[in-house]
């Protein structure tokens, strides 16, 4: 052991992970700090590595589906949606107008509830105990719908090629009334315990903050992004599904620090209200399902669709030689490319901020290592 | 359409890349192709999207012009994607310019034994991520990449899991 001279310094390598309640998930950030300021951050991913894009090449394009619900297994809906709209775009298939509002209000509700497990768990890395529960009942409450359309809580595996796997029940819109009067009120509820709390406002604001040219240097897409200025949001530049029917504003930011990126998914979650509104009023009867049979083949060729998943863009780009199980799938993760700035975030920040910081990225190992 | 074509099952027709191809994405590529200068290019299309192939030794100019050009301004990598196919890898850049709103596939082909191209670190630094995942799982070399240690997989693991060649589904359904 070596003995230190009087007034020199060493700084400390301190881990992280990767099992730690603030890490979401299994995730370890090597930390080299100097008392409580952490000179370099080393993040280390790969624990959750199942290969399901290479596992993706030995199934059935149904199946697929189903490895794209244990990506991010946060916003099951959408990540379904992307993928099967991948091979409809290359099949040149046709959606059943019902099935895509289907697929609207589902994603939507699916937004919403991402967006209530971060603002209670950013809570938590903040401090505030309390609003992980309201934030968790009316997400509960998203989940039992869930579970009353598809069978199940999360990984649904619901939204197949061509539309969806069935219809929704019967008393769906009076399902969709009741939930909708109570999570009005609970994102209200979550909203007006956190947003402008002096506690939280302290720890978050002008913490992690990123300027736009550097963030979008780094692939930032989604809140994130948002949050540094850019008014960019895959749903209104580049209109998929229906999306361009509804009327819908998309939140900026200003500092591009992490109060930003939290408010920024507070005021989303009001506007994915608005649209599910819209939607379902506008809702026709009719097939959900334009394909049929489970088994398909594109034709021979690739394709990259985007969408605006709760975390940011995502993208799949899928190779398909003609038979019944794609070639290649490669995905873009949102949360791979915003948790990829981490080490610059939390650069000359307190390990305490650290957490907060990892905390507005909203990362799902998941998808970052599929 | 009917129910046997969504299928794919139909007769496949003789493919017509650009077909599907918007005129403002053709239009793109030839302000593209100027963007690019003398260097090689060839242009088609990702089904609906504009591609262009470069040789694998251009690929940081030809990424650091469209980055810088204002006609073009393609700011945001979205992906590098690897594709094995068994003769050659070919690599695929997914580049995105919220400018002309567009998404521009770059794509360049590798031999299979050591691939190897040079690094766009410098010109985007989200490539780093993906650059080190193409060589955990697909082993192509990154010339110049600051850090090529695992990312997904673990020190010391043998092989590439992302290769065809790579046992991965030898395994019984019972």
């Amino acid at each position: 052991m070596t003995m230190l001279n009087e007034g020199q310094q060493v700084d400390l390598l301190m881990n992280m992970g990767p099992q730690h309640p603030s890490t979401h998930g299994v995730f370890r950030m090597l930390l080299r700090v100097d008392g409580e300021v952490i000179v370099d951050a080393e993040p280390h991913i790969g624990y959750l590595h199942r290969g399901s894009e290479k596992l993706a090449e030995g199934e059935q394009y149904h199946q697929v589906v189903t490895l794209f619900d244990r990506m991010d297994y946060i916003s099951n809906f959408n990540n379904e949606w992307v993928f099967c709209r991948a091979v409809e775009k290359l099949m040149g298939a046709e959606v059943p107008e019902r099935a895509e509002y289907i697929r609207v209000i589902l994603g939507e509700l699916n937004r919403i509830a991402s967006h209530l497990l971060f603002l209670g768990t950013f809570g938590l890395d903040a401090g505030a105990m309390t609003p992980v529960m309201f934030a968790f009942r009316g997400r509960e409450r998203i989940q039992a719908l869930f579970e009353g359309v598809s069978g199940a809580r999360m990984m649904h595996n619901y939204v197949h090629v061509g539309g969806v796997k069935e219809d929704v029940p019967p008393n769906f819109k009076e399902m969709m009334a009741e939930l909708l009067a109570d999570l009005r009120e609970d994102v209200e509820e979550c909203d007006r315990l956190l947003s402008f709390n002096e506690v939280f406002v302290a720890r978050s604001k002008d913490i992690g903050a990123i300027d736009l040219d550097t963030a979008i240097d780094y692939g930032w897409t989604g809140p994130c992004l948002r949050a540094c200025g850019m008014e960019y949001d895959v749903r209104r530049a580049e209109p998929y599904s229906i999306y361009d029917r509804f009327e819908f504003n998309v939140p900026v930011g200003r500092d591009g620090d992490c109060w930003d990126r939290y408010f920024v998914r507070v005021l989303e979650m009001y506007e994915s209200l608005r649209i599910i509104d819209q939607a379902l009023e506008g809702m026709p009867e009719g097939e959900v399902n334009s394909v049929g049979g489970r088994l398909v083949r594109p034709p021979k060729g690739d394709v990259y669709v985007r969408a605006e998943n709760p975390r940011g863009e995502i993208g799949v780009y899928l190779v398909s030689d003609g038979t019944d199980k794609p070639y290649r799938v490669k995905v873009r993760p949102p949360s791979f490319c915003n948790l990829s700035a981490l080490r610059l975030l939390v650069k000359d920040s307190y390990i305490a901020d650290a957490v907060v910081i990892l905390g507005s990225l909203d990362i799902v190992l998941g998808e970052v290592d599929r | 359409m009917n129910r046997r074509a969504a299928r794919g099952r139909a007769e496949p027709e003789p493919v017509d890349e650009m077909a599907a191809l918007s005129p403002e994405g053709r239009r793109i590529l030839d302000v593209v192709a100027e963007a690019v200068g003398d260097r090689k290019v060839e242009t088609g299309a990702v089904l609906d999207r504009p591609r262009i192939s470069v040789d694998a030794e251009d690929i940081a100019d030809v990424c650091s012009a469209l980055k810088t050009n204002p006609d073009t301004a393609f700011k945001t990598l979205l992906c590098i994607a690897a594709v094995d196919y068994k003769e050659y890898i070919q690599i695929v850049y997914l580049l995105h310019s919220s400018k002309e709103e567009q998404t521009l596939a770059i794509k360049t082909d590798l031999p299979y034994e050591n691939p190897s191209l040079p690094t766009i670190t410098n010109v985007w630094r989200a490539a780093d991520w993906y650059e080190r995942e193409a060589h955990d799982l697909f082993g192509v070399e990154f010339e110049g990449h600051p850090d090529l240690a695992p990312l997904l997989l673990y020190e010391g693991f043998e092989g590439h899991p992302g290769l065809k060649e790579f046992p991965f589904h030898e395994y019984e359904e019972y």
